[in-house]
C-alpha cells in the first residue's frame, strides 16, 4: 500500500530544518524534488506501508493507496497522531466509516534525555560486570 | 566479463570521516537501543565512548518501526525453565538452552523499563476484562514491576498500546547515548542514515574485529569507524525469496522489507561461525496484507479451519498421523512449523481457502458482554492491525470485511531468515557460562560474543535462540552490551589497527557508482545496458533462484540435494555479476549493498539445508529426498564458517546438549 504525496498540500517542508517524510522513512523511500519542492515515494514497490511518513507529515499531505496488486479501490485509513494518543479513521469501500482512538504513550514526548534517563537508577557495580543481570537488575533465580 | 575497479574517474570521491570509539553498535532497532541503554551506563564512568550507527532514523528503524500490539516475551508469573521448554518444542528440538534460559531470566526488566519510559501496557480490570493504557492509569492500576496484572493473550504474550513502542524505546536509547556524549564531551556518537557495509579485522590480532566501514545515504561521505568492540544488531534477511506479491505488494513482506541480511553478512565476512542457518520462518498470516494472527488465535480464541469447516490441525486426521510418522514427537507438539504443514496439506488437497473464523469468535465473545464492552472489543481487534500492520486494516476496509460477520483468509508467506521471532538462524555465540549443565565449550569468556574476538551479536542474528521477539531482542542487546564493556575493560592496552587498505575498500563500496557513470550513456535507456545490472533487477534474479531451487512458495517449500546444487550453480554466476551492480544515486547504492548482504545470507541458508539430510522444519521447508525428522543423526546443531578469501563454506555437526529436562 504505497504512500503518495498530494501536490496541493506538500510544501517540501520548506519552513522546517529537514523534510519530515524523508527523515523518517525506514526504507529511504521518500525523496524531495528540489525543483518542484515536493516530496515523492521513489520506490513504491519497496514500501512496507508503515505509515511513518503519513504520521509525521506536518501538512497532512501524505496518504496511502492500497497495493495495486491486490487492493480494490475506494478505501482509506487515515491516522492523526497526537502527543499521547492516535486517532484512526477507516473508510470502507462501501462508504461506511469506523473511528478509533488509542493511547500511544504515558510520558511526555521527549521526557527522556541525558539528565533523566538514569536518574533514580543504581550505579553500575563493576564487581558484577561478568555475571548475570543488568546494572539495575539481578537476573531471576528459580 | 572484465573485472571493473573504481578509481573515482567517473564518480565523485567521497569525503572520508574517521571516528574512533570504544564500543560501536551497528543497527538501531530493539537490540541496538537496548545495547545503548545498558552500555552507556557501564561505559561512561570509565570514560569509554559508545557510538551507534543506524542506516535509518532510530525513532522508526528496525523491525518495530511501525509499532506492535503485543510484547511476545514476558515471563511474569511463569517459570524460566518452562520458557525454555516452549521455545525448544516450537523450534523442533534444537536450541541453545543456555542462551534461551539466560534470555528468560533477564527479559522482564526490559519490559518493566518500557513501561517506565511510557509504553502503555494493558491491565486486567477487577472483573477480569481488559483495560487499555489510559484506563489502567486512570484507575490507578499498578505497573507490572509493582504487581500490576497484564492482559495475557497467551502464556508468554502481553497486550500493549504499541503504536509508539519503537519511538519510546528509541528515545531512551538516544538519551543514553546523549548521557555518554555529554559526560565525555564527544561531538557526536549517534549516526543516522549511515549504512555499514563491512567489518574490518585487526592488523595485529588475527581473529579480532577492529572497525567498520560504510557510507552516508544522504551526502557524499564515507565513514570509517575504529572500535575496541563491535555489537552487531543489524537484523535478519527479508526479500531473499520471491514474495507472493511481485509488483507494488512486494513491499508488504511480513517482516520489515529493510532487513536485508546485513547482520549475517557483516559477521560472516569476518569469519564468525554461524549456526542453524538452515532454519527459516514462514508465518501463516492473513492473506496478502500479512496482518498478525496471534491475537486472533490467543486473545479472541478464533479457530482456523479449511473452507469446509474442518479443523485441519485435529489429531484424528490421516494428515496429522502421517506427520507424526514422518516427523516424530516434534509433530505431536503441534508447533508453528507443523501447523503450517497441516495447513498446506489441506490446501494441496483443494480444501482451501484456509479461514480464520473471526466472526464466530467475535459472536461468542459478544454473548458474554454488554454493548459498551463489545465496542471496546471491536476496537481491540482493529488496534491489533493498526498498531503493527496497518495495511491489513486497509485491506479489510477495501474488501468491506467486517470481522464480526465474515471469516478471513490466512496463508503461509514467503520464507524469511531471522533469529528473534519463531526462527533461529544466526551466529554461534558464547553463552553466559553460569548455567548448570551447559558444556564448557559453549562459553568463551564473554556472553554473546561471536567466535571473532570483540564482535558481539544480539537480536535477529543470534542463532539457535528464537522466540525472543521485541522485548527479548532489547534484553539481549543489553546482555551483549554489558559483556562488550567487560571485554573492553579487560583489554585496556588495545588500539585498533585496520589490516586492510581502507582506500581500496572505499573504492569497492562506490564501484556501483563508477560503473553507472562510466556506461550509462552507452544505451538510450540507462535501465537496459549490457555492462551493468541495477539493484532491483539483481534482487529479482536472486529471489527467482531462491524461490525455484531452495524451496520457496513456487515449489511449496520443497527442495532437495539436486535442486540446491543446481541453484548454487546459478547463484555463483549471480555472485560474479554482483561486481556489475550499478547505482545512479545514493539510494540505489544502498540497495546494491543490501543485495550483496542478501546474497551471502541466502547462500549460507542453502548450504545449511544441503548439509542437513532431513526435513527438520516441515511447513517451513522440505528436503524431498529426506522427508523426515531423524533425531538419531540430526538432533544436532549445524555450524558453518565462511572464508571470504576462498569464497567457501565449511560445515560441521555440533552435538546437542539438553539442559532443561523434558
Amino acid at each position: 500500500m504505497p504512500s503518495f504525496v498530494m501536490v496541493e498540500k506538500c510544501d517540501g517542508c520548506k519552513a522546517q530544518d529537514k523534510t519530515a517524510c524523508q527523515y523518517i522513512c525506514p526504507n529511504d523511500l521518500m525523496a524531495l524534488d528540489r525543483e518542484k519542492m515536493k516530496a515523492y515515494n521513489q520506490e513504491p514497490e519497496q514500501c512496507w506501508e508503515c505509515y511513518n511518513c503519513v504520521k509525521i507529515c506536518p501538512q497532512q499531505a501524505i496518504e496511502v493507496r492500497g497495493y495495486a496488486d491486490f487492493f480494490p479501490l475506494g478505501a482509506s485509513v487515515i491516522p492523526m497522531r497526537g502527543q499521547d494518543a492516535i486517532m484512526w479513521t477507516i473508510k470502507f469501500r462501501n462508504g461506511s466509516i469506523k473511528r478509533f482512538k488509542f493511547p500511544i504513550r504515558l510520558t511526555p514526548e521527549g521526557y527522556w534525555n541525558a539528565d533523566t534517563i538514569y536518574k533514580d537508577l543504581p550505579e553500575p557495580d563493576y564487581s558484577k560486570i561478568k555475571g548475570p543481570g543488568y546494572f539495575n537488575y539481578e537476573a531471576r533465580k528459580e | 566479463m572484465e573485472k571493473e575497479t573504481c578509481t573515482f574517474s567517473y564518480c565523485q570521491r567521497p569525503e572520508v570521516i574517521e571516528i574512533d570509539t570504544d564500543l560501536l553498535i551497528i543497527g538501531g532497532g530493539m537490540a541496538a537501543c537496548g545495547a545503548a541503554f545498558e552500555a552507556c551506563r557501564w561505559a561512561t564512568p570509565k570514560g569509554l565512548k559508545v557510538t551507534m550507527v543506524d542506516k535509518a532514523a532510530t525513532d522508526r528503524s528496525g523491525a518495530v518501526a511501525m509499532g506492535l500490539s503485543a510484547i511476545n516475551t514476558y515471563i511474569g508469573e511463569n517459570k524460566v525453565e518452562d520458557y525454555v521448554r516452549y521455545v525448544r518444542a516450537d523450534l523442533m528440538g534444537i536450541i541453545r538452552e543456555d542462551l534461551v534460559f539466560d534470555l528468560g531470566r533477564h527479559v522482564d526488566n526490559s519490559v518493566h523499563m518500557f513501561e517506565e519510559w511510557g509504553l502503555p501496557i494493558w491491565k486486567k480490570s477487577d472483573d477480569g476484562w481488559s483495560l487499555d493504557g489510559f484506563q489502567a492509569r486512570d484507575q490507578g492500576k499498578p505497573k507490572l514491576k509493582d504487581g500490576g496484572v497484564p492482559c495475557r493473550s497467551g502464556k508468554w504474550q502481553i497486550m500493549i498500546n504499541g503504536e509508539s513502542y519503537k519511538v519510546i524505546v528509541a528515545e531512551a536509547g538516544k538519551a543514553a547515548l546523549e548521557y555518554n556524549r555529554k559526560a565525555l564531551n564527544i561531538p557526536q556518537n549517534h549516526f543516522e542514515r549511515v549504512f555499514i557495509v563491512k567489518l574490518l579485522k585487526d592488523a595485529k590480532e588475527p581473529n579480532r574485529v577492529a572497525g567498520a566501514i560504510g557510507f552516508s545515504v544522504r551526502e557524499n561521505k564515507a565513514y570509517l569507524f575504529k572500535a575496541k568492540a563491535i555489537l552487531n544488531a543489524s537484523g535478519g534477511a527479508v526479500n531473499v525469496f520471491r514474495p507472493r506479491s511481485t509488483r507494488e505488494g512486494m513491499g508488504r513482506a511480513w517482516y520489515p522489507v529493510w532487513n536485508s541480511g546485513s547482520g549475517y553478512y557483516l559477521g560472516m565476512t569476518v569469519g564468525a561461525e554461524m549456526t542453524m542457518m538452515e532454519n527459516r520462518f514462514v508465518p501463516a498470516r492473513f492473506k496478502d496484507g500479512y496482518g498478525p494472527v496471534g491475537a486472533w488465535f490467543l486473545f479472541f480464541k478464533a479457530k482456523a479451519t479449511d473452507a469446509l469447516g474442518n479443523d485441519y490441525t485435529a489429531k484424528d486426521t490421516p494428515e496429522f498421523q502421517d506427520a507424526v510418522k514422518k516427523y516424530g514427537k516434534w509433530a505431536d507438539a503441534l508447533g508453528t512449523a507443523i501447523r503450517n504443514h497441516l495447513m498446506m496439506e489441506a490446501m494441496k488437497q483443494g480444501r482451501g481457502p484456509i479461514l480464520m473464523n473471526t466472526h464466530t469468535a467475535m459472536q461468542e465473545l459478544a454473548k458474554q458482554m454488554d454493548p459498551k464492552r463489545l465496542k471496546h472489543l471491536e476496537a481491540e481487534a482493529w488496534e491489533d492491525f493498526l498498531d503493527m500492520c496497518i495495511s491489513q486494516a486497509g485491506l479489510w476496509a477495501a474488501n468491506n470485511v467486517e470481522p464480526d460477520k465474515v471469516p478471513s483468509e490466512i496463508m503461509p508467506t514467503e520464507p524469511y531468515l531471522l533469529g528473534s521471532h519463531a526462527g533461529c538462524a544466526g551466529f554461534w555465540v558464547s553463552g553466559p557460562g553460569d548455567i548448570p549443565g551447559a558444556p564448557a565449550e559453549w562459553f568463551w569468556g564473554y556472553n554473546r560474543m561471536s567466535t571473532v574476538n570483540g564482535l558481539f551479536m544480539a537480536g535477529d542474528i543470534v542463532g539457535a535462540s528464537g522466540h525472543k521477539f521485541s522485548s527479548g531482542s532489547h534484553a539481549e542487546g543489553r546482555i551483549a552490551a554489558k559483556a562488550a564493556i567487560a571485554f573492553i575493560l579487560d583489554n585496556p592496552g588495545y588500539t585498533p589497527t585496520i589490516a586492510e587498505d581502507v582506500n581500496a575498500l572505499f573504492a569497492e563500496i562506490y564501484l556501483p557508482f563508477e560503473l553507472y557513470e562510466k556506461y550509462k550513456t552507452y544505451s538510450t535507456d540507462p535501465r537496459i545496458n549490457p555492462y551493468y545490472i541495477k539493484p532491483d533487477l539483481y534482487q529479482a534474479r536472486l529471489q527467482k533462484i531462491a524461490d525455484e531451487y531452495f524451496g520457496g512458495i513456487g515449489t511449496w517449500y520443497m527442495t532437495s540435494k539436486t535442486m540446491i546444487e543446481e541453484g548454487l550453480r546459478k547463484l555463483q554466476m549471480l555472485k560474479e555479476d554482483a561486481a556489475r551492480l550499478a547505482a545512479a544515486n545514493l539510494h540505489e547504492l544502498l540497495r546494491c549493498w543490501e543485495n550483496y548482504h542478501r546474497t551471502l545470507s541466502l547462500e549460507a541458508h542453502a548450504r545449511h539445508i544441503l548439509f542437513r539430510e532431513e526435513s527438520r522444519y516441515p511447513g517451513y521447508y522440505y528436503r524431498g529426498d529426506f522427508d523426515f525428522v531423524d533425531d538419531n543423526n540430526w538432533r544436532v546443531f549445524v555450524n558453518s564458517v565462511y572464508d571470504p578469501a576462498t569464497d567457501t563454506f565449511t560445515l560441521k555437526k555440533v552435538p546437542y546438549v539438553q539442559i532443561i529436562p523434558d
